[in-house]
């Protein structure tokens, strides 16, 4: 048997919304549309024609930021530092969470008010110092300098989603288990960690997008090359190739084509993940 | 001896601290005490990482009393103020229409207009920032094209380049990335009231215009005041979208510079000509930025909390 939803007939009424949101959604998709397509094209075609689709398609501008350029060091780069920081901020936030959610004491209550703390203070705040610190480290001008300061970046929200998530998990499981001699290492790895899924994607995501796009701790602590994320890549490029739109359209297609195509396949949760904080489940 | 069971509820307590100190102990060194060194340090100078030598408020004086630095430091104030407003004004009452539009069960491709309205929230402000750049480019961008085209060559500015509009315009472009976020936030606050409330409305005869000042605008108070949060301390310490569109100078001369850009010249790169960076008048500007958002954040908590009070 299949079901249909019922059609919501097209009603007259509103007309206002749908204008609306028509006209919005064309700002949106137009200057996308641009963006990818002129990468396509050579550069006299983008400024005679620029919404028409190419009629000589042309690689060229992927050709050089991918073979002479190193835009795909700088890709590899990005994908390195921010996989490792999300697995880190899921690691120590979940952990953090656990004992947050079962520890009944006014000190652990304090505890989670500090973690919350950081989602209202931006850590840019601090740089002047965190820069003295990864200097003192010796962690100047390399990918390494990133990786603690975006798990303490990301431990605010991740603690804040995943004790609400933990504290939802009736007690009655864990007792039950607890009665069956298991440890708290085993609940936590067998039973806490595959409930809380959804909410570790939720924290994923919002860090996916949060350290991928992330331009002020890169610029402020790499300066080599080869040590260049993806979004240092892009100014570098940008500065390159000045006036030469096909190769910097490509850069710019290059650099959001993946994090695009992942929303189009995960929308909710990437919603859910970059609004989790402000709205309650 | 059994041990007591003071001491066995000690150890449980332990046993859950050591779960939570990895997190506690990489929040505390590497963003608790950066920040709290951050604040200490804006007493001091000396010459790039050594600040070594106390001057008590001397960095603050330099900042408010009237010097040439101080021009800078207002006029960024003031910028930073204006790309909030701006944020205030347009991204959010576009984000609350096209909630309160998206919210209507009769409307159809709901879905579809949701994807599109939030794809601009999930790319990288430097990538918004320079496809912009390029669109709103006075000879080559396809706006500037197309209002020649049609024979509105007059309106065909540099938009980027008059001191008058370019904020207004990296603002602008700001809110059509972000706008996705408050549209979210208000639709999941639109559909947690109840139906109750329109099918009373409905038998009262209530029009939508009515229903929408005196059911969901009241009831969306508390959202609004989140939303009004979110927006002060994500824009208040802007700086990607100058950065990308502008510059790290915040030209045409200073008309866009902002607490962000003028803390990345100041205490980051260096200034012209020197290019040493002040690290101590640096870790000033970032204080101020702190406590302006400590103390906004409270204001705004405080007013939304007695909105809600109102209605009780």
């Amino acid at each position: 048997m299949t079901r249909t939803l019922p059609k919501v007939p097209f009603r007259a009424s509103e007309l206002p919304g749908y204008l609306l949101l028509g006209v919005w959604s064309l700002l949106v998709l137009l200057p996308l549309w641009v963006m990818v397509i002129n990468s396509f094209k050579p550069a006299l075609d983008i400024f005679r024609d620029p919404m028409g689709l190419p009629k000589m398609f042309s690689t060229a501008g992927y050709e050089a930021l991918f073979v002479q350029g190193n835009f795909l060091t700088y890709f590899i780069n990005s994908l390195l530092i921010t996989t490792l920081s999300i697995l880190g901020v899921l690691a120590l936030a979940s952990a953090a969470s656990y004992g947050l959610a079962n520890w009944a004491s006014r000190a652990s209550r304090y505890l989670l008010l500090a973690f919350l703390a950081g989602m209202m203070i931006p850590i840019r705040i601090a740089s002047i110092n965190l820069l003295g610190l990864i200097k003192d480290l010796g962690l100047m001008d390399s990918l390494a300098g990133l990786f603690p300061i975006y798990v303490a970046m990301g431990l605010p929200m991740g603690v804040f989603v995943l004790t609400e998530f933990i504290r939802t998990i009736p007690k009655e499981i864990l007792n039950a288990a607890r009665i069956d001699g298991a440890g708290t290492v085993r609940i936590f790895l067998l039973i806490i960690l595959p409930l809380i899924r959804p909410a570790l994607a939720t924290v994923a995501i919002f860090n996916l997008v949060t350290l991928w796009n992330d331009l002020w701790f890169p610029l402020i602590i790499i300066r080599s090359d080869d040590q260049r994320t993806l979004m240092l890549g892009v100014i570098r490029l940008f500065g390159q190739y000045q006036t030469d739109w096909n190769k910097i359209l490509a850069v710019l297609t290059s650099a959001s084509i993946p994090i695009i195509l992942l929303y189009l396949f995960l929308s909710k949760q990437f919603i859910k993940g970059l609004t989790a904080g402000a709205v309650k489940e | 001896m059994a041990p007591s069971r003071k001491s066995l509820e000690t150890e449980r307590n332990l046993q859950w601290l050591i779960w939570i100190l990895p997190a506690l102990v990489l929040y505390l060194v590497f963003m608790a005490w950066p920040l709290f060194n951050s604040l200490r340090l804006s007493f001091y100078t000396g010459s790039g990482f050594k600040l070594d030598n106390f001057i008590g408020f001397d960095n603050y004086a330099r900042l408010f009393g009237g010097g040439p630095e101080s021009a800078r430091f207002y006029g960024a104030f003031g910028h930073t103020f204006i790309f909030f407003a701006i944020h205030m004004l347009v991204q959010n009452t576009l984000g609350l229409t096209f909630a309160v539009i998206l919210s209507k069960k009769v409307l159809r491709g709901r879905a579809l207009f949701r994807t599109v309205i939030f794809i601009p929230a999930t790319l990288a402000i430097v990538v918004t920032g320079f496809l912009w750049k390029l669109l709103l480019n006075p000879q080559w961008g396809p706006l500037n094209l197309f209002l020649n085209q049609v024979g509105l060559g007059d309106w065909a500015l540099p938009w980027l380049g008059m001191t008058s509009l370019a904020l207004v315009m990296v603002s602008l472009v700001s809110s059509w990335q972000w706008v996705g976020i408050p549209t979210m936030i208000f639709l999941a606050g639109l559909q947690s009231i109840s139906d109750d409330y329109f099918e009373a409305a409905a038998i009262d005869g209530a029009s939508p215009w009515q229903v929408f000042w005196t059911i969901k605008f009241p009831l969306l108070r508390p959202i609004m005041g989140v939303v009004a949060i979110l927006t002060f301390t994500g824009n208040f310490n802007a700086f990607d979208a100058v950065f990308a569109m502008e510059g790290p100078n915040g030209p045409p001369d200073y008309s866009t510079d902002i607490l962000g850009t003028y803390f990345y010249r100041t205490g980051i790169a260096g200034q012209h000509p020197i290019g040493i960076p002040d690290m101590g008048l640096g870790a000033t500007i970032s204080t101020i930025t702190f406590v302006v958002l400590l103390v906004g954040v409270v204001i705004m908590q405080t007013l939304s909390r007695d909105a809600q009070g109102e209605r009780k």
